[in-house]
């Protein structure tokens, strides 16, 4: 028995606006509101609303048979609200068919797992708390900012709790296992490894439309046909795009909506069915132990971490940043809280990549990097004002104590006043 | 295959890139084992390296028919033209030039540089090159900058060889649109006699097709590319606790410094831990003075005046920054010397070379808040400036002459079997 897992993603940074150095210390304000609001908008109307339609029509249509997942990270949520909320209300009408599952995932979009884990862990919390708000679910499967994943990450995973994770079917972890199988992880053997199958899904996303590739045009027929004829064993197929694969990076007008629609059909007639991955590690065993003794990531040639920290420009940036980590714990400042957590997502890291820059609102690696260190330059001002660096973080820690605790000793004292008094 | 080049400068003797990139590409070129250049110069000085190209000098070869005592023209060309040259140049004038003024050889004299009477010297050059193209042997003929375009026609004219004219700038670039009639008029006479036209970038193409009406298949561009640098390992950047940023070139309008000053200007409201340099002379250089002390930063803002050959290279590697700001740059080969010794460049997005460079900040010329920012960026973040000096300078290395001179030959091969 075959099964598909679907997955689409949805991640928008913040736009941020052009930020010159003579504002650092002025304007505390990073982000261009108007072009946010442009791309999600055009997100919306030319991807998010007509492809949550045809879904929802394929769930109806298909008598629930298809299934599906999603993992909406949480500035992409809060923008949503902000200025698209049909399309929460859309997704929460998805969520009642009890066909949909939302993934987790670190609430910035961000490379916490990497430079620090107790941040990595807090916007885990964060966005777990924002799906349950939203669409009354708790999530169960984790997904990982561009897919990040180690045994390191896995045993994290594992620790908050959570019972599956979804990977990059890189060959650098695969080796020559197949994809289509579900794993674990080698030491904590409950925590199961779902792996994408980049090249059927690359299929959808980069090729779909393209003239000059050998399989145009690619049918739901022929995709599904393709499926079927893997060995008889393997049962668990991944399939995990970006959301805005429909209608954006694949215009509407290429049928692939048409080419959605017609899958389950195709799937039905198969006897291939459906599965989220929280089903999937219900339903199906384990065939094996999955070890990545090193990080990888989706995205790039070489499945690993270098279009977000290959070059100077990207460490120093990720230093200066992670590096406040523990200073911004402590404030109670919530917008700076809020920055703290806006600034973290990973494509203004990509953006500052030489060679992985696509999509970069920005001319050159190098005008990303000076636009994203003057915010970064500004912010750390206002954590420095907070809690000046001359401290160390532990004394910082002893002198909070001491101001925590001697407010209860002057209540206490001023008790011991008035009853003294009143003797 | 053996070119004929008309040229104006070749260094040591040069005063500005069309010298450098002279030199540049006839040596990459002399690299294809089967290229034989002659070059001809108004007047060479005797010190320029001839390893690779056989140079003539306008000033050596006879235009009129004078008869002297072979001891004579020894005497007095004979360091640096041999005798049967002359004797063979000499029996090969067909034309009457006797209106121009010879010496007792039947030579004219030049001044080489950019003298009052250029237009002059121009045609002049023109009657020297008959004389070459009836004496010398060659299959196609290369024309650097408009001053030889004349020269490069008439030689097409006597010789039925094809002319390729090399535009390293055209008036525009000079004037900001304010053309002399009289060097447009040469400029388009030679363009429309060429066979084929190669610009040093894009942007000149695109100059030399919309404004001298020329078919743009007729058109190719060759970037410059820059010499290594030798004894690159003795200028060391001097240690200092401030950053110096750097303008380097002629004060002119067409090298925008008054952006520089602004920039600089803006720089120092926010942080005083940075030195700026205007190096270089030119018609502006009061009124930047002026300016300078006018935003109250002259403390923090220096001239040095005109720098030579080593002096340059040292304040190149010195500086934290090197800037060139240009309205308009045909390319710009500073901000690939300032790469070469380590130097992050910041370059307009109206300079040529910003077409082939990476790893250098690109702004608009009239943009002071990003130049400004991009000073910053490079004076305040280390890595900005670690990445830009080492891709830098891996990118500079690797735009060579060589490459340039073998797109050159596919032009002559094309230009050839039209």
């Amino acid at each position: 028995m075959k099964n598909i897992c679907f997955y689409f993603q949805l991640h928008l940074p913040y736009a941020l606006k052009r930020y010159r150095f003579f504002e650092i210390g002025n304007d505390h304000y990073y982000y261009d509101d108007f072009q946010t609001e442009e791309t999600i908008r055009l997100l919306v109307e030319k991807s998010y609303l007509p492809a949550n339609k045809t879904i929802l029509d394929i769930i109806h249509h298909s008598n629930k048979a298809f299934k599906c997942a999603f993992s909406i990270s949480g500035c992409t949520l809060e923008q949503l609200e902000q200025y698209a909320p049909e399309v929460i209300d859309s997704f929460r009408e998805l969520a009642t068919t009890g066909c949909v599952e939302f993934l987790v995932e670190p609430y910035a979009h961000s490379l916490a797992s990497v430079f620090n884990e107790l941040e990595f862990e807090r916007q885990v919390q964060l966005h777990a708390k924002k799906i349950e708000d939203l669409f009354g679910y708790r999530p169960t499967t984790l997904r990982n900012a561009e897919l990040i994943y180690s045994d390191e990450i896995g045993e994290k995973a594992y620790q908050m709790g959570y019972q599956s994770i979804v990977v990059e079917g890189g060959r650098d972890i695969l080796g020559w296992k197949s994809a289509h199988y579900l794993y674990h992880h080698p030491h904590k053997k409950n925590l199961k490894i779902l792996m994408r199958d980049y090249k059927l899904s690359d299929d959808i996303t980069f090729r779909f439309s393209d003239k000059s590739w050998t399989d145009y045009p690619l049918t739901a027929d022929k995709y599904i046909q393709w499926i079927a004829n893997a060995p008889a064993e393997e049962e668990l197929i991944n399939i995990w795009l970006g959301y805005e694969t429909f209608g954006l990076k694949q215009d509407a007008s290429s049928g692939i909506l048409d080419f959605l629609k017609a899958i389950p059909y195709q799937a039905i007639v198969h006897g291939i069915e459906f599965i989220t991955p929280t089903e999937a590690t219900q339903k199906l065993e384990s065939k094996d132990s999955l070890s990545a003794p090193y990080t990888s990531a989706w995205g790039s040639e070489e499945k690993d971490l270098s279009s977000w920290t290959g070059n100077d420009l990207q460490q120093e940036a990720l230093q200066k940043l992670y590096a406040v980590t523990e200073r911004v714990h402590l404030c109670k400042h919530k917008t700076l809280k809020r920055d703290w957590l806006m600034i973290q997502s990973s494509d203004y890291f990509r953006y500052m990549s030489h060679r992985n820059a696509y999509n970069s609102p920005y001319d050159s690696a190098y005008d990303a990097f000076v636009n994203y260190m003057n915010i970064l330059s500004d912010f750390l001002l206002r954590v420095d004002a907070e809690y000046p660096s001359s401290i160390e973080n532990e004394e910082l820690n002893a002198l909070l104590k001491t101001i925590t605790e001697q407010e209860k000793e002057i209540s206490n004292l001023t008790k011991q006043l008035y009853t003294k008094n009143k003797k | 295959m053996k070119a004929l080049m008309f040229g104006w400068e070749f260094p040591p003797q040069i005063l500005g890139g069309l010298g450098t990139a002279s030199y540049g590409l006839t040596k990459g070129m002399a690299q294809q084992t089967d290229m034989e250049i002659t070059f001809v110069l108004p007047k060479p000085n005797g010190d320029e390296d001839q390893s690779f190209l056989r140079l003539v000098g306008a000033n050596h070869v006879p235009v009129v028919y004078k008869e002297t005592s072979n001891e004579y023209i020894e005497q007095i060309i004979g360091k640096l033209t041999r005798l049967d040259d002359y004797l063979h140049y000499r029996n090969n004038i067909r034309y009457d030039f006797s209106r121009i003024s010879t010496n007792e050889l039947g030579c004219i004299y030049f001044y080489g540089r950019y003298p009052d009477n250029l237009v002059e010297e121009i045609s002049n050059y023109e009657a020297v090159a008959s004389v070459l193209a009836h004496s010398l042997d060659f299959d196609i003929i290369h024309s650097h900058d408009w001053l030889t375009y004349p020269a490069g026609k008439f030689a097409k004219q006597i010789s039925g060889k094809p002319l390729v004219v090399h535009v390293h700038a055209t008036d525009f670039d000079r004037s900001r649109g304010n053309v002399n009639p009289t060097v447009y008029a040469i400029e388009k006479a030679g363009m429309d006699a060429a066979d084929h036209i190669i610009t040093v970038s894009n942007l000149t193409r695109q100059t030399v097709i919309d404004k001298y009406h020329q078919p743009p298949h007729k058109v190719t561009t060759v970037h410059n590319a820059v010499e290594p640098l030798e004894h690159a390992e003795t200028v060391i950047k001097a240690q200092r606790s401030e950053k110096l940023v750097t303008f380097l070139g002629r004060i002119t309008m067409q090298k925008g410094p008054e952006y520089f000053v602004e920039a600089a200007h803006r720089v120092l409201e926010k942080t005083n831990n940075v030195r700026f340099v205007m190096a270089g002379s030119g018609d502006m250089m009061h009124a930047m003075i002026d300016l300078v002390a006018k935003r109250n930063i002259a403390d923090r803002f220096h001239f040095t005046g005109f720098l030579k050959g080593k002096q340059v290279h040292q304040l190149l590697a010195d500086s934290d920054v090197y800037i060139m700001p240009s309205v308009s740059e045909p390319f710009g080969i500073s901000p690939l010397e300032a790469m070469q010794v380590g130097t992050p460049s910041i370059i307009s997005k109206q300079s040529g070379c910003a077409e082939i460079l990476a790893h250098a900040i690109k702004t608009d010329y009239w943009d002071i808040d990003a130049m400004a920012d991009a000073i910053y960026a490079i004076v305040h973040y280390p890595a900005m400036y670690k990445s830009l000096r080492n891709e830098g300078k891996a990118e500079v290395d690797s735009i060579t002459w060589e490459k340039a001179g073998l797109k050159v030959r596919k032009i002559y091969d094309m230009v050839l079997h039209q």
